[in-house]
């Protein structure tokens, strides 16, 4: 345990109610000088509230928060700013039709003469910053231009270089990253950590808490379960603790996904042929049958959206043909899709996902009202019985099904946007990443429903950047790079085989 | 007792009524104890008579106008045209009804001059024929905004310029007298209460059946709030904006039939002059977002018209000068605005907390 003068951040007693939910309870947290401290838990465990009173966003109802010693309460995330506590938000809520450099320094803009900016100087000064985290990029380019995880690092610096923070709560930094990327924001975390920062690190991913922190505070259902020396604690141990229950082995779900593969149609219900886009994916045969999961493997950009996108007539293709129940598919939308029983989970949650102003009855019903029209109205309690069932079947855990949304936490806002392609009844379910951000017992359930349904007689397309989940619940894998299906593998194929394809090893 | 009262309390300020509500009754509140008389009702000629019913008949209008700009702003636009379509409804009337165009010697003036029967067109197609071109003048706006993905300030700027020039050259830019007595019946006609407000509850409850018994009221909603979640959710986005402007601007033609019979004339240039911003306005005192969009009320929005002519009709009975009535909407917008914003809102939602919280210390 790291001596109390280390300690930057000591939080005691921390307690938080929101209306009908009790979000924090009692809970102490501590962060030392020169250390990265994950924060772990399933959804809805408290993490997010935890941080949000330690930022200001919120204000704890009980409990103290001491920063080098001093009893402070901040007031808003600006105010916690000049306490010397920043973060870096899982969207990167920066300027993207800014330059970088203007991203990085707008407040703290060089000026000659006190007024006019001083354009070389501000580039200059932006490109150092930069540098000093590894990064060199043309920093007079827009910031929208680069890939996330370059916005994810001029964050970081723009926090660094604005506040002098001495605290830095990195909340998902990776989420949306790839392996590399990801390695890279570790160097400039390890890098800041020698330099007496402290860091937050919130994540989802296991390998990573092990890879790159020092210490863990598991959070469950807004209590404190523990601090723990991460190098001192099992992975089981550790899983065991989120959870708090033993994990049930997830390998009779294969012996399960086995069994059901004699289920699988013969006759394809939807059949693509050369279909692609110009400048976004490449020329693609498929045919997808009922009763089969197929999984889409392949990184970040390498067109997995894209080609979901097609299928479910976001986008129009402009070659190829696709041939669904025999007939070849004129209307590519949406709406088209939905009456032809082609349901889409989109990968954007926040943004392709929740009406963050409806209610979870409302969420539910949307699809499936659009199928019907204006004038078919499903009887409100219909609506209720149709929402209830669902939130029972998927355990979402609400008050009630009038819940806005927008307050259940990321997990089960997922799952009621499953709840409303299921509720939809398609016969061919395209799930684009539906497991992203989702704590591992969600996960399980993800894709023990995925099977489930594919055993139903329905068709799935299943999308993830975890390989394992996808080998997991899928008969059939399809890999792709940049932007284009490289292979496909049927039956057998290990983890192994299908980053060799991914690495593009294998034709 | 102090526990129901806070949850009663926390109930009602969380509802989209309540400050519309709270308004209303507390100008009218003001009125009882600065206003002698104004609460006063008589029987006149058959109908019912006094400043409270002032406020339902000039207020009738507005809340009409209102029900179709609530759809619009639902769906995160907003309609700046409803003065202009206002103007042309009411010219197509008049010119059906008497059609004195110069140099178009239809008809005879001693067929009309001070003729209480008289009309050209059948009366039918008087009322008909206007909406219609009204309707079509919203489905323009609706074209523009979700097919042209013009933003809708800019879109329905461009009707709200040249739609009293189309009415002007409709009625060739003359005033016209409207003679016909059962055209004027609509706007100044009255079965006990004003015939127009029989009008504006016949639109508010055709508005609420067709949001609300079908799915037109969740899409608009959904559109509003998270349009690219709608598309992906099957909705055809388009549409329903498309509709929400076609809704609005039927909604404005009712206006301006009611309107220019009130006033027995159609003057293109004037009539309906600043209607949008009072409909904008009462829309907004009824809760519903101006630019986000989303959730809305359509009975908040009627309660919303009658606040902003209680305003009117109050400042007049009370001495204001007409000249200055300009002086007093800005006040209401300014009220408005403080009362509608978050710190108000946590306020008034703080009231009821801090009291359940001294029940929990008992």
């Amino acid at each position: 345990m790291p001596d109390s003068d280390r300690d930057i951040v000591v939080m005691t007693g921390i307690d938080k109610s929101f209306p009908g939910v009790h979000a924090l309870q009692n809970v102490d947290f501590s962060l030392a000088r020169g250390e990265i401290h994950a924060l772990v838990g399933e959804n809805g465990a408290g993490k997010s509230t935890l941080i949000k009173v330690l930022t200001g966003a919120d204000r704890a109802d009980k409990g103290t928060i001491a920063i080098d010693g001093r009893t402070v309460s901040p007031r808003s995330p600006l105010h916690a700013q000049e306490l010397g506590i920043s973060t870096v938000y899982q969207e990167v809520n920066l300027c993207p039709n800014l330059t970088v450099a203007e991203n990085l320094l707008i407040g703290r803009q060089p000026t000659r003469l006190g007024f006019s900016i001083n354009w070389n100087a501000l580039n200059a000064r932006a490109r150092e910053y930069l540098k000093q985290l590894g990064v060199e990029i043309d920093v007079t380019q827009p910031l929208g231009s680069y890939s996330v995880a370059i916005q994810q690092m001029a964050a970081i610096a723009r926090a660094l270089v604005i506040s002098n923070a001495k605290a830095l709560i990195l909340d998902e930094p990776t989420s949306s990253l790839t392996a590399l990327e990801t390695k890279q924001l570790f160097s400039v975390m390890r890098k800041l950590k020698a330099d007496g920062i402290a860091i937050v690190f919130i994540t989802h991913f296991l390998d990573q808490v092990y890879e790159v922190s020092d210490r863990v505070t598991v959070l469950r259902n807004g209590s404190l379960v523990g601090t723990y020396q991460t190098a001192a604690l099992s992975r089981l141990e550790l899983i065991r603790l989120m959870l708090g229950r033993t994990i049930t082995d997830l390998d009779d779900m294969t012996a399960h996904k086995m069994e059901s593969s004699h289920n699988i149609a013969v006759e394809s219900l939807l059949e693509a042929d050369d279909l692609g886009l110009s400048n976004s994916l490449e020329g693609f045969d498929l045919s997808l049958h009922a009763g089969e999961v197929v999984g889409l493997a392949g990184l970040l950009g390498s067109g997995r959206t894209e080609m979901a996108n097609l299928l479910f007539g976001v986008d129009k293709p402009d070659g190829g043909t696709m041939i669904m129940d025999h007939k070849p598919v004129k209307d590519f939308s949406p709406a088209a899709s939905i009456a032809r029983g082609v349901a889409l989970c989109p990968e954007d949650r926040k943004v392709e996902g929740i009406v963050a102003d409806l209610s979870i009855r409302e969420n539910i019903i949307l699809a499936l009202q659009a199928g019907q029209g204006w004038f078919r109205r499903i009887a409100t309690k219909e609506q209720y019985e149709i929402a209830d069932k669902y939130i029972k079947l998927l355990n979402i855990s609400t008050p009630s099904a009038d819940q806005k949304i927008k307050n259940l936490s990321g997990g089960n806002q997922q799952k009621v946007i499953l709840a409303r392609w299921l509720a939809a009844n398609p016969r061919l379910l395209i799930l684009d990443e539906p497991t992203r951000g989702i704590d591992v017992g969600t996960k399980a359930d993800i894709q023990k429903l995925v099977l489930s349904l594919a055993e139903q007689g329905k068709s799935c397309v299943f999308i993830s950047s975890e390989l394992d989940e996808v080998l997991r619940t899928s008969h059939r894998i399809v890999v792709m790079r940049d932007r284009a299906k490289v292979t496909e593998f049927s039956g057998q194929v290990d983890e192994k085989g299908i980053m060799q394809a991914i690495a593009g090893s294998v034709s | 007792m102090n526990g129901s009262f806070s949850r009663t309390w926390s109930k009602l300020t969380e509802s989209m009524l309540f400050l519309p509500t709270a308004a209303l009754l507390l100008i009218l509140i003001a009125d009882f104890f600065l206003i002698p008389g104004f609460f006063n009702i008589e029987i006149k000629q058959g109908h019912l008579y006094g400043s409270l019913i002032d406020i339902l008949l000039h207020g009738s209008p507005t809340m009409i106008l209102a029900m179709g700009m609530t759809l619009v702003i639902a769906t995160g636009g907003v309609d700046l045209s409803v003065g202009a379509i206002i103007a042309i409804s009411s010219s197509v009337a008049a010119i059906m009804i008497n059609p004195t165009i110069v140099g178009m010697n239809l008809t005879d003036p001693r067929l009309f001059i001070n003729n209480p029967q008289y009309t050209w067109a059948p009366l039918w197609l008087v009322f008909v024929v206007p909406l219609v071109i009204a309707t079509l003048c919203g489905l323009w706006n609706g074209m523009l905004v979700s097919y042209w993905r013009i933003q809708p300030m800019v879109a329905t700027l461009v009707l709200m310029i040249a739609g009293r020039g189309i009415a002007q050259l409709i009625t060739n830019a003359i005033q016209i007298i409207i003679f016909n007595d059962t055209f004027a019946f609509i706007g100044n006609g009255y079965y006990l209460f004003p015939f127009s407000l029989y009008v504006a509850a016949v639109v508010f409850v055709g508005a609420w059946l067709l949001t609300r018994r079908t799915s037109i009221g969740l899409f608009v909603e959904s559109v509003g709030i998270n349009y690219r979640s709608s598309f992906y959710s099957g909705i055809n986005e388009r549409r329903v904006k498309l509709f929400a402007y076609a809704f609005c601007g039927f909604c404005a033609g009712i206006a301006g039939l009611i309107i220019a019979s009130n006033i027995r004339t159609s003057d293109a240039n004037q009539i309906g002059m600043y209607t949008e911003l009072d409909a904008i306005l009462a829309v907004v005192i009824g809760g519903t977002l101006l630019g986000a969009g989303g959730r809305f009320s359509l009975m908040g929005s009627a309660i919303g018209a009658l606040v902003l002519q209680a305003t009117l009709t109050s400042m007049l009975s009370f001495g204001v000068p007409a000249s200055a009535i300009t002086a007093v909407k800005a006040l209401v917008v300014v009220v408005v605005i403080l009362l509608y914003a978050e710190q108000t809102q946590t306020f008034l939602r703080g009231v009821g907390k801090v009291s359940l919280r001294q029940e929990a210390t008992r």
